[in-house]
């Protein structure tokens, strides 16, 4: 317990940031919570080379016999469809979501920050209070809007709420980022004739690259995991993402067979790991200075 | 360009600043469209009967005289889903706190395991991962089996009405890694400064702790436990996905209510009363943090 109060004291020299000689138990116990952590991880993907009989009743990590056959049955998918169709609804879901959210934050957080307008605190406070609101409050009235629209089962009930920049995370974000960019490198583009939209074009979006970023990763990775929404709204397997996919071949049959399962969960996470370690630094900055759900 | 928002006089907005609303028409039309309408009506179904094609009944209070008085799930729901946030709120944040003070110090190294704790963070609500808890804590699982091996023979965790709920938990707690980047960030802002003056006082790291530590951080603390609570309050995927509210509804949360009446039998109004239940409990939650925080949170400006 001790260890956990430690802290870096530097009373010699407080202006001269040196590295700490961490002690041999430190980096032990940074190892340990560690692999306890990706324990799960690693064995879903030792898990996915196994057979049943394996899967159950052992505890050995490493598989005694591989069967990487497990990967081609769960490719194969279930109902007639492949993962490469599930790939492909995913992305063609998960995508164009992204995409929408950013520019519709991008746009509303430029209006919020660089404007003063008639009833601004009041639209603000809507806005940020709109983050407070849960997802189960408004589901059923959306339903039956986006089914007297027919946009039920089809992605249609992902990309207008992005279009219409209806998660006030997003926006919120990029207007804390905005607030800390100096004003007067637009105004005085505005002054030189810059219209407001070409202000922001030329002159912040430059800037605002590494939180609008941030902002997609995040997007990108919330939809890709959602399972909620997907259920409610997409029906049909041919349209499918993973996340339903995944489900649907454990369901399908009458004796799971859990080699091919996990096998198709680990490729359901690669994208998302691929993702994170080459752009680990702004999903932390993002989190770091934003705050962040889950 | 010396005007500011502060100096410039109310009703005397330029012709550019009008401009705002185009760029917020988005959002504009999102918040009447899909956040307003949809929360003020789904407040008027749950005064109706009302299914999916068929006609609006007003039937009152019918809907939650039925939830509360008829319904044989709707207390054991109710207890389940504050009972998940209390074991998964606390239990998340606090080991991240623990673990973001752990990682708080000046070594090398540090960004790679902060960003090799956060991976199972990546995977919330991520059916992949759910399905792997289901598997690992089957009866004849990995965790059964490596219990057995320790002397702890016959264990269930799935199938039994008392560990369900507690094993779910674990998969949240699990995810802890966003409260600790954030409660990271905290900890590197306060000042070295405090720690010293303390230390020359002869202060020990509990004092430290509860004197130093927590007030500075308690804004971001505060920030975490408000974020996680209405995010678990409102958890559906875990349980759903994992024991599908069983073993005999140990872990029918509100969530899965709301989702079999409302979009398994298409009862909306039904569905909606469920669901306006569970904001009432989010704000009666959120109101006590907020109540709370008088008395713990500490804010820069006020000192």
């Amino acid at each position: 317990m001790a260890n956990i109060f430690h802290r870096n004291n530097k009373k010699e020299n407080p202006d001269v940031p040196t590295q700490e000689k961490a002690g041999f138990f430190t980096y032990l116990i940074i190892v340990i919570i560690g692999l306890i952590l990706l324990y799960p991880i690693i064995w879903m993907f030792f898990a996915s080379f196994k057979s049943n009989n394996e899967i159950f009743g052992s505890t050995a990590l490493l598989p005694k016999e591989w069967h990487p056959e497990n990967y081609i049955k769960g490719w194969k998918g279930s109902a007639g469809y492949t993962y490469t169709k599930f790939f492909a609804n995913t992305f063609l879901m998960v995508i164009p979501t992204t995409l929408f959210t950013v520019i519709s934050s991008t746009l509303v957080a430029y209006g919020f920050t660089r404007f003063n307008f008639p009833h601004k605190k009041l639209l603000m406070t809507a806005l940020i209070a709109m983050m407070m609101l849960p997802n189960t409050v408004v589901i059923v009235p959306r339903y039956m809007l986006y089914n007297q629209f027919h946009w039920v089962d089809s992605y249609m009930p992902f990309y207008a709420p992005a279009l219409l920049c209806c998660n006030s995370f997003f926006p919120y974000m990029l207007i804390q980022f905005l607030r800390s960019v100096p004003k007067d490198l637009d105004e005085s583009a505005y002054i030189d004739g810059c219209g407001t939209f070409k202000t922001l074009t030329a002159i912040l979006l430059p800037l605002m690259k590494p939180a609008i970023f941030s902002a997609g990763l995040f997007q990108f990775l919330w939809t890709y995991n959602d399972y909620f929404n997907a259920l409610i709204f997409v029906n049909s397997v041919r349209k499918y993402p993973i996340s339903l996919a995944l489900r649907l071949s454990l369901d399908s049959e009458s004796v799971a067979d859990w080699g091919k399962v996990m096998a198709m969960a680990f490729v359901a996470v690669i994208p998302v790991m691929l993702l994170f370690f080459a752009c680990q630094k702004y999903f932390v900055e993002g989190i770091a200075t934003s705050g962040m759900k889950n | 360009m010396k005007e500011t928002d502060s100096t410039r006089m109310k009703q005397h907005y330029s012709k550019r600043d009008y401009k705002a609303y185009l760029y917020l028409l988005p959002w504009l039309f999102g918040f009447f469209a899909l956040q307003l309408y949809p929360f003020i009506m789904s407040f008027i179904y749950s005064f109706n009967d009302y299914t999916v094609g068929g006609k609006m009944n007003f039937v009152g209070l019918g809907n939650y005289i039925q939830l509360m008085t008829k319904d044989r799930d709707f207390w054991n729901s109710l207890k389940v889903t504050i009972l998940f946030a209390l074991y998964t709120v606390p239990g998340k944040v606090i080991l991240a706190l623990l673990v973001a003070m752990f990682l708080n110090r000046n070594i090398r190294g540090i960004n790679l395991i902060r960003t090799v704790y956060y991976i199972p963070s990546l995977f919330g609500g991520s059916i992949a991962v759910a399905l792997l808890w289901r598997l690992m804590f089957m009866d004849n699982g990995i965790i059964v089996t490596a219990l057995s091996h320790l002397g702890l023979k016959n264990v269930t965790f799935l199938g039994s009405p008392r560990l369900a709920l507690p094993t779910i938990t674990a998969l949240e707690v699990w995810q802890f890694g966003s409260s600790m980047v954030m409660l990271l960030a905290a900890l590197k802002n306060v000042p070295k400064e405090l720690y010293e003056a303390a230390d020359i006082d002869g202060a020990n790291k509990f004092v430290e702790f509860f004197h130093i530590t927590l007030p500075q951080i308690s804004p971001i603390l505060f920030f975490a436990l408000l974020n996680q609570m209405i995010q678990e309050l409102q958890n559906f995927t875990t349980p759903y996905t994992i024991t599908n509210g069983g073993p005999r509804k140990a872990t029918n949360v509100l969530g899965i209510l709301l989702y079999k009446q409302g979009f398994s039998y298409f009862k909306m109004g039904y569905a909606s009363a469920i669901s306006w239940v569970e904001f009432t409990i989010i704000l009666l939650f959120t109101l006590v943090l907020f109540g709370t925080s008088k008395f713990w949170v500490h804010y820069a400006d006020e000192t």
